[in-house]
């Protein structure tokens, strides 16, 4: 499948279909951020949170056409706001759904990614209910049409780098978050003994709403980004679930830097062999490869040293 | 009195169960052949095939504790043999004159594909297909399960790289085409052997086959359930460092009842086949291997008998909410599995144990032993 392509033309196709990727691992990376935190840090299986994603994906196509329709001269910038309001809906509705269903699960992680799968029929029944069965798809400002021309062969989309930009600062802002404030020293004393944080005043239930909500609201700005390389539908985010949990485990469960590598790897693998390969077939050998791996090494590919 | 020998200690079924037994056979065999029509059946018949799956779930999941989101991929592999042997006999030369290539399934010809793959050859014998409708998934289920449990991977990781693995098995028989039959699977089956499967009798004479094999694989269960073996596999459940400390192989039971259930769950693959008459990928991947989980889960994990009644309950309310409500039926199947891991943890069983058996024994006078007693404490999912 190479022979017919130079070195060259290798390369620039790698390149290409590497910042063609750069959307994809941006998903990737903001769905299984959220996935992290909520999995890695808890220990909850959160089989909600493609639908979480896909509400983000919601807003941003409700923000699309409330901006077309009232206020075209700001419709540039509108993707910042759909940002925003996509973040605060899944938010929101993260923080619900612990409330309501979550905390009573803590100590059965299998039974919570029961619950959860129901929470996500009944989302994607309600997303069919409330926008209707077809997939919508969402308008781009102009500014984010378009590529930069890089060299004679490559070609990197603008969308990309700004959705690239968008991943870089959250994650560094959820990095910043759990590793340098007063919260994140609070949930990871939480993640590592729950009955002893709770016994030096930390108010357990909180901590935990916010961070299910911080995953959730994660997952919304996903789904902004995910407007971008898909029509939204209401079982699009099904799709992006296995993945998505395999990046967590083959990433180590509780490892954002792990996360990070095994997004990309998984994402930019998946895209350069689309090239050459069918989408499925490229699909299979990249899940494949992960699987296999994971079997070589069960504890992922960055582990923190615990004692089980 | 004499102390009991371990035999009358730990008898095979207990008079309840053998009464349990008696009524799900009555039911199977005399109640719905009598109440329902031919049609009915033969839907009350393909869901007792997903009862296979879920049987082999309560062992797996109830009784040992691994949660394989992946059964699908089993209950496909059997189906997909059974359906491979079909299909070569329903496309012989002779019925397939006009085809470019004759002697090949048909889709095979749609898709340029001009001679039959080496995979596809052991099933054009009976004998050979019967032997691989258990052994194909039996020994996936032992690679995977080997090269899992003997690393230790358990609990949420092994959850999660089943339900993987049924998604790759189903992006790859969709995306193969030429091979498997893609979406729409393989159909168009006929003959079973030159007996036409599609006549009435026949689906009634394979309604009573399934049902008589779901009554052997409910024996065969129980029989674990009971064995020594079964004990092992509710303390490794439980406290697995123990057990292995013990000086049991952990990985070895753990892989003997992944590989049971998956057994299980390939004869009810075949059978579905055979009842229903094709074999699609929408029966392999991630939805329908996690339905099959609620069925078990409904039924209460630890009951051989509710993982049945769960499956049929759970597939009577699907077909008869999305005949009438089809909007309503997602909120409800929702709901269900919430409801069951909230409100209700040990399912059909719980509810039948805690309020309806304590009204029959009492009405019977004779304290019958409790099923309770011998039953572990329903344990949550880990």
């Amino acid at each position: 499948m190479f022979g017919e392509y130079s070195l060259g033309d290798l390369g620039a196709i790698v390149a290409m279909q590497g910042f063609a990727g750069l959307i994809l691992f941006s998903v990737y990376v903001l769905m299984a951020l959220g996935l992290a935190i909520i999995f890695g840090q808890m220990g909850v299986i959160n089989m909600a949170h493609g639908e979480f994603m896909i509400l983000g994906a919601y807003m941003t196509y409700l923000c699309s056409g409330f901006f077309q329709a009232h206020l075209p001269s700001v419709f540039p910038a509108y993707f910042f706001v759909a940002m925003a309001l996509a973040f605060v809906a899944s938010g929101a509705l993260g923080i619900l759904v612990e409330w309501a269903l979550i905390r009573h699960l803590y100590r059965r992680p299998l039974d919570t990614l029961l619950a959860t799968w129901g929470l996500s029929l009944i989302l994607q029944q309600a997303y069919r209910s409330i926008f209707g069965a077809r997939e919508v798809g969402v308008e781009l400002p102009s500014w984010m049409m378009g590529s930069v021309q890089a060299t004679d062969t490559i070609e990197i989309p603008i969308n990309g780098l700004f959705v690239m930009a968008v991943t870089v600062l959250i994650t560094l802002a959820v990095a910043g978050l759990l590793f340098a404030s007063a919260y994140g020293k609070q949930v990871r004393a939480v993640m590592q003994n729950r009955v002893m944080a709770g016994a030096v005043g930390i108010d357990t239930g909180r901590v935990d709403r916010l961070t299910f909500g911080l995953g959730c609201g994660i997952a919304g700005v996903a789904g902004s980004a995910f407007t971008m390389i898909g029509s939204t539908g209401p079982t699009s985010g099904q799709l992006y679930i296995v993945d998505t949990f395999l990046i967590v485990v083959f990433g180590g469960a509780a490892s954002l830097l792990g996360t990070i590598a095994s997004a990309f790897s998984i994402s930019q693998t998946q895209s350069t062999l689309e090239f050459f390969l069918s989408g499925s077939t490229a699909k299979v050998i990249t899940l494949l490869a992960v699987v296999a791996i994971l079997m070589l090494r069960p504890q992922g590919l960055f582990t923190l040293k615990v004692r089980r | 009195m004499t102390s009991p020998s371990p035999r009358t200690d730990n008898p095979f079924m207990t008079p309840t169960e053998w009464a349990y037994l008696a009524v799900l056979c009555a039911l199977i065999f005399v109640l719905l052949p009598l109440a329902l029509d031919g049609f009915r059946l033969n839907l009350v018949g393909k869901y007792l095939t997903y009862a296979f799956v879920a049987l082999g779930l309560a062992i797996c999941w109830g009784y040992c504790g691994i949660l394989s989101l992946g059964q699908g991929v089993f209950f496909g592999l059997g189906g997909y043999c059974m359906a491979m042997y079909l299909k070569l006999e329903a496309s012989s030369v002779e019925n397939t004159r006009i085809q470019s290539t004759p002697g090949i399934p048909d889709f095979m010809d749609w898709n340029q594909v001009t001679a039959l793959p080496w995979f596809w050859t052991p099933f054009k014998s009976l004998p050979l297909t019967l032997i691989a409708v258990v052994l194909v998934p039996t020994l996936f289920a032992f690679v995977v399960g080997a090269a899992m449990f003997k690393r230790r991977v358990g609990g949420t990781y092994f959850a999660i790289i089943t339900q993987a693995i049924a998604a790759i098995l189903t992006i790859l028989i969709v995306g193969q085409q030429g091979y498997t039959g893609g979406i729409n699977g393989i159909t168009d089956l006929r003959t079973l052997h030159g007996w036409d499967i599609r006549t009435d009798s026949a689906k009634t004479l394979l309604y009573f086959v399934n049902g008589g094999l779901l009554v052997a694989c409910v024996l065969a269960a129980q029989f674990v359930k009971r064995s020594k073996l079964g004990r092992i596999l509710v303390a490794m459940r439980d406290k697995e460092d123990r057990v292995r400390f013990s000086g049991y192989g952990v990985a070895s039971f753990k892989i003997f009842a992944f590989c049971l259930a998956a057994a299980f769950a390939a004869v009810g693959g075949a059978m579905f086949t055979l009842q229903v008459g094709f074999m699609s990928p929408s029966f392999v991947g991630i939805v329908p291997s996690i339905e099959m989980v609620i069925y078990a889960a409904i039924g209460g994990r630890l009951s051989l008998f509710g993982a049945i009644y769960g499956t049929l309950l759970v597939n009577w309310a699907k077909t008869t909410f999305s005949e009438s409500f089809p909007e309503l039926w997602l909120f409800g199947l929702g709901a269900l599995f919430i409801a069951v891991v909230l409100a209700f943890p040990d399912g059909l069983a719980g509810l039948w144990r805690r309020h309806v058996a304590p009204l029959l024994t009492r009405r019977a006078k004779a304290p019958m032993p409790q099923r309770a007693a011998t039953l572990p404490k329903g344990a949550p999912a880990e």
